[in-house]
């Protein structure tokens, strides 16, 4: 096997709808800049750079190359991977295998997006085949009423309780200063009478426009215990993908459908000795662009029964003091800067097991944890992070 | 390179001027099927990364331009044709030679034994220049209107002023390969043509003309590597990675003097050192260099150390880099002849697999032991990747 890969430094910008005070490249060089402080490290000392997002919502072309110079990438090695939603995991992939393969000691790995200088869900909808797509084309929140409807009829679960999801995210938003959507709620009753979007997801129930990037530093298992006392080692990582157009991409309606959620965690389960994921793993930053798809993939990642989601929602299980923490940095649902937002899942996940998270940190003391990312046509990428190997 | 990494199988489809006739996911899928068949490999469902099951894929890396297919999230397009379903997919959004580096560190992780990959473009269905022209800077490059093209202009007169090289040095570079590509019996037909036809031809931006610029092509390429352990049962000739690497230029040209290529150097430097080459023009049995414009085989050739600066003039000349030459360079005909763009650096690499196994037919160098391979994506070559390939 190859070296072991550990996170060794963490940045982010402050996320927000609108960063017309920098230009793209302003923007990254924040994340990546944050990153270096965070290890103590110089430009430099990283070998290699491997970048994340999706053009067409900027309509810039080979953004990798156009930032060169605020990525630290000019004069040395790196790439860039786009795989829609996931991308910003798909890239901690590739980080991981790079390190792991001995080509690099340290490799600087980045998500962003900045969505103020472009439309999203024009290019959103420009991912669908031009053949027989087009015309059914939704974006992505009529995908995710869809997934809440069929959610709601199949378990039972009641708008109430996406709306206590809604508030939890909330809770950890308030408490994470680099989150987007801060809004203090009060009540469940703010989020059911914001108004509907698409039936029955709400106005406060899907996920804010974010500009904003993230920037991780990954080293071999030598360089890292000399960069900090306190890496957070990369255990595994398993991506599934699935085919663009099966019927039930989100919210199968037959409930026959094998969602890529399920695949890629039962592979890294196996792989990891996972038996109890509640009880093995201690919190989880997963990747829910609507407070309902929260519910639902708690199921899918087996951290409950099936269609028992919303009972956790319920017992107050997945928030910040309880058993099983999810999203204490406020999720997708408060900040989704897109190819950005599963690196931030990686790096709050990273946070939390380094006890660094400051006011969204859990109270379950963390070893182990999670992140999740969502994208394309249902994909997923799950990456477990551990504190000691 | 301690995991030795072994390419066991290439296939490319025909590069055609216009594919109208397939959507993108058929045309990759012509390349991936021949790859299938040649190894007996199949996409297994359960796939582990492990010894779970005989010799199945453990994952496809991609590599596409959405700007280029015109759709989001382009993998969308092919990834029902690699395999991509309940597995393990990427996408590296590069030129393709980028897409084999991954799919390498990911054998030499550890964490993968077999990887397929599969590239593809269709120039003939976008817009080259509007597309190119978003790939510079929205707030002082884009709005003067510069595409790949103006830089190349640009790029070719400063270093053809510093280094004396002559419009017809460069001619000869588009009759060299051109000739070279109707041996291919992949290559997509383009003429042969003479050196005054290319410095009689209409000037597209000065000093370029319309026969110094590649022509438009659609096609595709896919390849299988493995560990050296699978690599020798897949395949009884396995042609090995012995050195890779890539590097970014500055974006801002401006910031550059055009007639270097700085990122090359390293990048080739860095190859070189993992391959053990330390005097590439003898070392090396040939060359395949991506080449938008005639002006650009002669420059890498300086960046890849295979002569002096300002000497690849006086070799094109010489005779050193044709089919029969000490040097053979583009032997395939490059993408002078016709490759897309994207799928370029892998159409290098495929061509130097062919010509280390011997199969490369009419284009064979003969006695070709050690091959390199050069890809390059953006501006003036803003990232520039290089592989070398051995047959032991």
């Amino acid at each position: 096997m190859g070296n072991r890969v550990a996170i060794v430094g963490i940045g982010q910008t402050f996320h927000k709808s609108n960063r017309k005070d920098v230009t793209l490249q302003e923007m990254v060089g924040e994340a990546v800049r944050a990153a270096l402080l965070d290890a103590q490290m110089k430009t430099q000392d990283v070998e290699a750079v491997f970048t994340a997002n999706m053009e067409t919502f900027e309509n810039i072309f080979l953004p990798d190359a156009m930032m060169a110079d605020e990525t630290a990438a000019f004069m040395k090695p790196g790439l860039k991977v786009a795989t829609g939603g996931t991308a910003g995991a798909s890239v901690v992939e590739e980080g991981f295998h790079f390190v792991a393969s001995g080509l690099f000691d340290t490799a600087l790995v980045i998500g962003f997006e900045k969505q103020d200088c472009g439309d999203t869900t024009a290019a959103i909808t420009g991912a669908v085949t031009p053949v027989w797509g087009k015309g059914v084309a939704t974006g992505a929140i009529g995908e995710f009423a869809k997934q809440a409807l069929t959610y709601m009829q199949k378990t039972g679960a009641k708008e109430e309780h996406a709306a206590m999801v809604r508030l939890k995210a909330d809770k950890g938003a308030c408490r994470n200063p680099y989150a987007h959507l801060r809004l203090g709620l009060k009540s469940i009753k703010e989020v059911l009478d914001s108004g509907y979007l698409v039936w029955p997801l709400k106005f406060l129930e899907f996920c804010p426009q974010s500009s904003g990037a993230c920037a991780l530093i990954f080293a071999s298992e030598q360089k890292a215990r000399k960069i900090t006392r306190k890496p957070v080692w990369i255990a595994d990582l398993v991506t599934v993908h699935q085919e663009p157009f099966r019927a039930g991409s989100f919210g199968d309606p037959t409930g026959k459908e094998e969602y890529s959620q399920d695949i890629a965690v039962d592979r890294l389960y196996k792989r990891n000795g996972i038996t109890n994921p509640i009880r093995d793993i201690c919190m989880a930053e997963i990747y829910e662009p609507s407070n309902w798809e929260e519910m639902s993939h708690y199921e899918h990642y087996h951290f409950c029964p099936r269609n028992e989601g919303w009972k956790m929602v319920e017992k107050g299980m997945t928030e910040m003091e309880g058993e099983f923490p999810v999203n204490p940095s406020g999720g997708v649902i408060a900040t989704n800067p897109i190819g950005a937002t599963p690196t931030i899942r990686v790096a709050e996940a990273a946070l939390q097991v380094r006890g660094d998270a400051g006011e969204h940190q859990v109270t379950r003391d963390v070893h182990t944890a999670m992140a999740t990312a969502l994208g394309g046509p249902n994909w997923t990428v799950a990456t477990l992070l551990r504190r000691s190997l | 390179m301690s995991e030795r990494v072994g390419i066991v199988a290439v296939a490319q489809t025909k590069y055609s001027a216009d594919r109208a006739d397939v959507n993108e996911g058929e045309l990759v899928y012509e390349a991936v099927k021949q790859v299938l068949q040649e190894t007996g490999l199949k996409f297994a469902k359960d796939v582990t990364g492990g010894d779970a099951l005989n010799f199945g894929i453990d994952a496809s890396v991609t590599c596409s331009q959405d700007h280029w297919d015109g759709r989001t999230i382009s993998n969308c397009n092919v990834m029902s044709y690699v395999g991509g379903h309940h597995s393990d997919e990427d996408k590296v959004a590069e030129d393709s030679l980028n897409a084999v580096f991954t799919a390498c560190a990911r054998i030499m992780s550890g964490h993968q034994d077999v990887v397929l990959v599969a590239t593809h473009c269709k120039e003939s269905q976008a817009d080259k220049w509007g597309i190119e022209n978003t790939a510079l800077d929205p707030v002082f490059l884009r709005v003067l209107g510069l595409d790949f093209l103006s830089g190349a202009a640009m790029q070719a007169r400063r270093y053809m002023y510093k280094y004396g090289i002559t419009a017809e040095q460069c001619a000869r570079v588009v009759v060299k390969n051109r000739a070279n590509g109707l041996k291919n019996p992949l290559g997509q037909g383009t003429p042969a043509v003479t050196v005054a036809d290319v410095l009689g031809s209409q000037v597209l931006a000065s000093p370029i003309r319309q026969l110094d610029m590649k022509p438009a092509s659609d096609g595709a390429c896919a390849m299988i590597l493995a560990t050296e352990k699978k690599a020798k049962k897949l395949c009884a000739r396995p042609i090995w990675i012995k050195g890779v690497s890539n590097c970014y230029e500055t974006h801002y040209l401006g910031d550059r003097d055009l007639a270097e290529c700085d990122a090359l150097v390293k990048a080739a430097k860095k190859a070189y050192s993992m391959a053990g080459i330390t005097d590439p023009d003898r070392q090396l049995s040939l060359a395949e260099i991506s080449e938008e414009y005639s002006y650009q085989e002669l420059l890498w050739m300086e960046g890849l150390g295979l002569c002096g600066r300002g000497e690849a003039g006086r070799l094109i000349e010489s005779g050193t880099t044709q089919l029969g030459g000490k040097l053979p360079v583009n032997p395939s005909g490059g993408m002078l002849a016709g490759n897309p763009t994207v799928v370029a650096g892998m159409a290098r690499i495929a061509e130097g697999v062919l010509q280390l196994r011997g199969e490369a037919g009419e284009r064979q160098v003969r006695g070709a032991k050690t091959a390199l391979a050069h890809g390059f994506t953006g501006v003036c070559g803003a990232l520039q990747g290089v592989m070398i390939l051995g047959k032991a």
